[in-house]
């Protein structure tokens, strides 16, 4: 017999009882500001939160951000920005991003309750990017941000292959001593742009 | 693998960790700071308990289910050009992982964090096939490189100092003699598994939740290393314990608002990844394993056990736990949740594990899927009594207990010959070596009069 046909077996000689499947919905917790509870939170995890003020360009604001100073390589996959000194097609291997400093990438949508971030790899050439770069900004449209992850749930769809996650602030550690550090194998810091 | 289990005495074992009381303060006040991080965030949400009781009934219905989902999950994940495999145990786990890897030449694997292969102890076993493996969540490297195991499951190096960690990173990596500065430390620790990542032929990840109806998955970590891991390389290993499955995609609502804030009172970890096939022009494995999880799903006491998502939180605020250490459990998951499922695998080896528990329920209180893991507990201690795995001393008292409380008059004068003697013996007689009570704290002195005594003084007064 296969491991399968064991496995399955072993499980099935068991007749539990039937439980019910939950239903999902419920009074979950809304935002009278989600931008600001939003903000509140990314902040607390180590990240930041830019809010474009109407009369700036947002090429303007994105070149203004701290992590741009002395930033060599830049990729931008925002459609409309021409900003960046290097497109991700020009990356023949994942371990070839190595060297890049600044990565500005497109977020979905953005979670008020947890200051997290949807993005995926949807016309990306490599998803690596998210981690290997030094810095990582996210540009969201302001009107995208939602109270909490039920909601989140309610708008993605798994039915083909890919990858997508949410992130919630830079790459962390407290494994030494709980001493919290910013930077720990993937971005240094991350910066989150509402457009 | 000829190894000699020998049954773990969790007591003795926690001696070590115990007779430096500064440290095993330091440890217990580190852990408690986290259980208050919990309680911060979990305060702040209102619908917590209705989250809590969602999860739990979630699980229950998936055990109650698991093999139509196992299926389902591998139909779906298949069509996403994943490739799925099952291993009845530990020993098959780790040679499906093998061929794989010789497959594809692999000479060094980039590994996040999973319980799952520390259970089947992958490491040695990929090693003496001359794999180098490499632990990449910062705490499980330093353990890997002190030669230990983690001793706790999301903070694998939680009873380490950093100037230990110093002394460490000095001697193996170079670092300046005597640094204890966190972030220089872990900013060589990057520096080093960076050149790992962009050098291994494949990554090994756990995985937090599986969904049956997507046939996908989610690895959550604050480090980004799993997903650098699975990223970078174009072979990707997924392990998971059966037991990990859920039904829905939007089950994760649930569970993902349930976990960082359990685990290590976050909101959401840094990153939760949600992984659905291959990356384009990579090769993805899913091992889906077994390793006694059927054979717990058959017991009533304790199915609820595998709802565990793995958060930690009841290690955190375990009394004993954050007392003794993890590992004086001599396992793989210590704490509350490991002193269930270890005996429920090797009752024999692990018969103390449900005692090192003063049934204060404070893990059931914290539990975010609501297993009732003191109850369980004490159901373990019927079971190792009834399966004749009782210590000798353990017995032999509570015979003599039995039999003096089944006969009121010797329990009447039991009691007066030890108040009276009490008082006069010498201290060396009482606090002697078969006095494990009275180790660290004396006993009370002993009352005038019995509680009888009292009693009937007070009627008839």
């Amino acid at each position: 017999m296969s491991s399968k046909a064991e496995i399955l077996s072993r499980i099935r000689r068991h007749t539990l009882e039937p439980s019910p499947l939950p239903a999902l919905d419920g009074e979950w917790i809304a935002f009278a500001d989600r931008q600001a509870q939003f903000t509140q939170v990314v902040t607390g995890v180590g990240g930041q939160v830019r809010v474009r003020d109407p009369r700036q360009s947002l090429s303007e604001l994105l070149l203004a951000l701290p992590c741009m100073e002395n930033a060599a390589q830049v990729v931008c996959t925002l459609p409309d920005v021409r900003l960046g000194n290097a497109s991700l097609d020009d990356f023949p291997t994942p371990q070839s991003l190595a060297a890049v400093d600044v990565a500005i990438l497109p977020g979905e949508f953005a979670v008020a309750e947890n200051g997290a971030v949807w993005v995926t790899d949807r016309g990306l050439r490599h998803r690596a990017i998210y981690f290997i770069t030094q810095h990582l900004v996210l540009v969201v449209p302001r009107g995208e941000i939602i109270d909490q992850m039920h909601q989140a749930y309610d708008r993605l769809r798994f039915d083909r292959p890919g990858y997508g996650l949410f992130i919630s602030g830079p790459s962390k550690t407290a494994d030494i001593e709980q001493s919290l550090v910013i930077g720990a194998h993937g971005p240094r810091s991350l910066t989150v742009v509402l457009e | 693998m000829a190894t000699i289990d020998l049954p773990v005495i969790h007591a003795k074992a926690a001696d070590a960790f115990t007779k430096n009381d500064a440290r095993a303060h330091w440890h217990d006040q580190a852990l408690w700071f986290i259980r208050v991080k919990r309680d911060r965030l979990v305060h702040a949400l209102p619908e917590w308990e209705t989250l809590r009781e969602r999860a739990s009934a979630i699980k229950q219905h998936m055990i109650s289910r698991l093999a139509d989902y196992l299926e389902q999950f591998e139909r779906e994940a298949t069509r996403h050009g994943a490739i799925v495999h099952w291993a009845a145990d530990a020993a098959e786990h780790n040679q499906i992982m093998l061929g794989i890897l010789q497959r594809h030449q692999v000479k060094r694997v980039a590994k996040s964090k999973s319980m799952l292969t520390e259970e089947c102890h992958l490491n040695p076993f990929l090693e003496r096939h001359g794999i180098e493996v490499v632990d990449t969540d910062l705490g499980e490297w330093i353990v890997q490189l002190r030669g230990e195991t983690p001793s706790h499951i999301v903070l694998p190096a939680i009873h380490i100092k950093k100037e230990e960690v110093g002394e460490l990173f000095h001697e193996k990596l170079g670092t300046r003699a005597g640094a204890t500065d966190p972030n220089y430390l872990a900013g060589a620790a990057r520096d080093r598994l960076r050149d790992v990542f962009l050098d291994c032929q494949a990554g090994i990840t756990g995985v937090n939740f599986a969904i049956a109806e997507t046939g996908g998955f989610v690895v959550c970590t604050n480090e980004g290393n799993a997903d650098l891991g699975a990223s970078l390389p174009k072979v990707h290993i997924a392990c998971m314990g059966l037991e990990k499955l859920i039904p829905r995609a939007a089950d994760l609502g649930v569970f993902l608002r349930l976990l960082g804030r359990s685990a290590t009172g976050q909101p959401i970890t840094a990153y939760s990844s949600h992984f659905h096939g291959p990356m384009p022009g990579g090769e993805l494995h899913i091992i889906l394993v077994d390793n006694g999880r059927s054979q717990i799903l058959g017991s009533e006491d304790y199915r609820r056990s595998l709802h565990c998502i793995r958060c930690g939180a009841c290690m955190n605020t375990c009394p004993v736990y954050r007392r003794s250490g993890g590992h004086s459990y001599g396992a793989t998951v210590p704490g509350p949740i490991g002193s269930i499922l270890n005996p429920a695998r090797d009752p024999g080896k692990y018969s103390t594990l449900p005692y090192a528990c003063s049934l204060c329920a404070s893990c059931t209180d914290v539990c975010p899927v609501k297993i009732n893991l003191h109850e369980q507990l004490l159901t373990w201690r019927r079971d190792i009594a009834a399966r004749g795995y009782l210590s000798w001393s353990k017995r032999v008292a509570m015979k003599w207990g039995s039999y003096v409380l089944n006969r009121p008059k010797l329990y009447a004068m039991a009691g007066r010959v030890g108040r009276t003697t009490l008082r006069w013996l010498p201290r060396f007689l009482v606090y002697g070596p078969w006095n494990a009570w009275g180790k660290q704290r004396d006993l009370p002195p002993p009352p005038k009069r019995s509680f009888r005594d009292e009693f009937r003084r007070r009627k008839t007064r």
